[in-house]
């Protein structure tokens, strides 16, 4: 049970970090469907963070490792906002090309890094069992991680900025109508720069969180299973709104731990159901109430369309 | 405006610049890539990349090869049809790839567990993959829930899926499905001859040429008949359609019908060949549907510009398996082909590009 709780907490502190990047990305007015590659690419920085640093302090190594992860996912969210804002492509297909992208790119990267160190080695794995301890904080048997204490803190100040910051109720003017936006002066590309940034901000920061939930090495072939698109959902379940965005990570974070641990319940052991039924459920459960409730979505009106000034 | 802009004022030759400055950029940052990894091999490398079959050692295993690469080919004809019949409806299908697996997980459980011939299994696919089509498509048209978000949940619930009612046909000291050919050869899609051409390589069935004709005709129903007309329409403009008398729910329910039933079948031309098996432990969405994005883009979205660039696709896959693995990764094709995809965003550009550089030729003639 306390398994349990510990992996419902730690796929919930993910899943509310990248919902609330794809949360920021969408209300500039920029889909972000490259969510799972910048996850990719920020666990990559931090793994690789984490290799380099050694022995160095905990306080060191979370900072470290996290503004690593932050910068690799800020870097890579600027291919999206490259092509979608300043060159009006696509943004479903860059951010399709980006998730193809990010996956090929880190294993291609991890195994380079890899062979660098040891020419005989060519996996792409990365190991930081030491390095890892650090974000860990043990009360008897409950492995709690900061990450947690990140994510609660990043969902707070996502509330703060978006509703009672004026660049936060800008960012969103951008989403809904841009050209009255840019008609008092925003500057809607700027803004969507911004958007997309934040969104690669905490889109990296999600993918270490993500590779250090539970394992303490990561095979790069694999991407991140899909918990990028799984983000997704969470951010169209919780109405782009970050107190909603919250509830629901919690919702399909618990989904999601059962999957891994209801072997250890007896009662669900008892239903003698296949772990993958576990595995499908979040996504089931999202697509029936985005059945019941698209019909007057709040998705910002402007999302994915290219902001052409002319059309002021 | 001019009449004659020659040449290359012609927007087909337009979209194939456009196609072949994406694929120029895309082998030189591969390139780059081999050269920083190891400088020594890397242009041998990538030129084993782009020539796959053409550097094997002697005649008969080319062809061989090339067989191959055909094989594997034809369902990535499918798939990128199945994305581009939508695109050209307004309907980006990034299902296809859980359309993919529906196919593939009915037409081998129809072939392993219940034992049916190979075109009984095909059609299966193919009703599997419109199946999921439709319930994207219903969700659209009634439901206001966006075609990409549905296809992607559909994608994950579909592999899951799969995974778990071909666990059922699987060998049972592996995670693969059952041998095809040992277990059913009724199942196995005919060779018709063909094998004959290709150093009597067994997998090359009917299921190439087939593709191939199911581009043309999807090309002949979106240009030439009233139906492809109505669904471009639909895309173009939804109320535009709905106010000519066109039934916009009905055309968006239908496309993406038709869009599964073509990764469906694509799955079943890979599968009912025996060249692959199922694993049934993946825990990732099989890549087809999403090269199939991009050959559909690199193709510029013409169902006959598909054919190449599926082949293309393929080739460079292939030659990446080819190159020396104790040195380079194997990714390195998948790395171009995801630049490649990229790039294709850009196509708009380009061709402003090409076209501003005609505009200024004519003016100072």
């Amino acid at each position: 049970m306390l398994l349990l709780i510990q992996y419902t907490l730690m796929f919930a502190s993910v899943l509310s970090l990248v919902a609330l990047g794809g949360c920021y990305s969408e209300h500039s007015g920029v889909i972000n469907l490259g969510l799972e590659g910048i996850m990719v690419m920020g666990a990559l920085g931090g793994a690789m963070a984490m290799q380099f640093l050694g022995n160095a302090p905990a306080i060191v190594t979370i900072f470290v490792v996290m503004l690593a992860a932050v910068a690799v996912g800020m870097i890579y969210s600027c291919l999206l906002g490259f092509a979608s804002i300043q060159f009006n492509a696509d943004q479903t297909l860059v951010g399709t090309a980006m998730n193809m992208l990010a996956t090929a790119a880190a294993t291609i990267i991890a195994r380079s890094f890899n062979t660098m160190k040891d020419p005989n080695n060519v996996s792409n794995t990365l190991q930081y069992i030491k390095q890892k301890r650090a974000f860990l904080v043990y009360f008897g048997r409950f492995e709690f991680n900061w990450f947690m204490v990140v994510a609660v803190v990043l969902l707070i100040v996502g509330y703060i900025v978006l509703y009672k910051t004026r660049f936060g109720l800008r960012l969103m003017a951008c989403g809904e109508n841009p050209q009255a936006a840019d008609a008092v002066s925003i500057n809607v590309y700027k803004m969507r720069w911004a958007g997309v940034l934040i969104s690669g901000f905490l889109g990296g920061l999600g993918g270490i969180v993500y590779i250090t939930a539970g394992v303490s090495e990561w095979k790069f072939e694999v991407g991140v299973a899909g918990f990028g698109f799984l983000a997704l959902a969470v951010m169209i379940f919780g109405q782009w709104k970050p107190q909603y965005i919250a509830l629901t990570a919690l919702m399909f974070g618990f989904f999601r731990a059962l999957s891994n641990v209801y072997t250890g319940i007896p009662f669900l052991k008892a239903l003698n159901l296949d772990s993958k039924v576990y595995n499908m459920m979040p996504y089931i459960i999202s697509l029936i109430v985005l059945a019941f409730t698209s019909k007057n979505s709040a998705a910002p009106k402007a999302e994915g369309i290219p902001y052409d000034k002319s059309t002021r | 405006m001019k009449e004659n802009k020659g040449f290359f004022g012609k927007p087909g030759v337009q979209t194939i610049m456009a196609s072949l400055i994406c694929i120029v950029i895309g082998l030189f940052f591969g390139f780059l890539v081999l050269l920083l990894i190891h400088p020594q091999g890397a242009w041998d490398s990538i030129v084993t990349i782009i020539l796959n079959f053409i550097t094997r050692s002697s005649g008969p295993a080319k062809i061989k090869a090339l067989g191959n690469t055909l094989v594997k080919t034809s369902p990535l004809l499918m798939c990128a049809l199945s994305v581009c019949f939508c695109y050209k409806v307004g309907l980006f299908n990034i299902g296809a790839a859980g359309q993919y697996e529906a196919g593939a997980g009915i037409a081998l459980f129809a072939a392993l567990g219940w034992g049916l011939p190979w075109w009984v299994c095909l059609i299966l696919a193919g009703l599997a993959g419109a199946l999921l089509g439709c319930i994207s498509g219903a969700l659209k048209a009634y439901r206001n829930v966006n075609e990409v978000i549905s296809g992607i949940m559909l994608n994950w619930i579909t592999l899951y899926l799969v995974n778990m009612i071909l666990t059922k046909v699987k060998d049972p000291a592996s995670p693969y499905t059952l041998p095809l050919a040992a277990t059913n050869p009724k199942a196995v899609i005919p060779g018709a001859g063909l094998p004959a051409f290709f150093a009597n390589n067994r997998y090359v069935t009917l299921a190439i040429p087939l593709a191939v004709i199911i581009a043309i005709a999807i090309w002949v129903v979106l240009n030439k008949t009233v139906f492809g007309y109505e669904l471009r329409a639909t895309g173009f403009n939804k109320e535009a359609a709905r106010y000519a008398g066109m039934a916009e729910k009905k055309n968006i329910i239908v496309t993406l019908a038709i869009g599964g039933a073509l990764a469906g079948v694509g799955a079943a031309f890979l599968f009912l060949t025996g060249y692959q098996q199922w694993t049934t432990t993946q825990t990732s969405v099989p890549g087809m549907g999403f090269n199939g994005i991009a050959a559909t883009f690199l193709g510029g979205l013409n169902p006959i510009g598909t054919i190449f660039s599926s082949f293309f696709i393929q080739q460079i896959t292939d030659g990446g398996a080819l190159i020396d693995k104790a040195v380079y990764p194997s990714q390195i094709s998948d790395l171009i082909s995801a630049l490649i995809v990229y790039l294709c965003g850009f196509t708009m550009f380009f061709r402003l590009i090409i076209a501003n550089k005609l505009a200024r030729k004519g003016g100072s003639k």
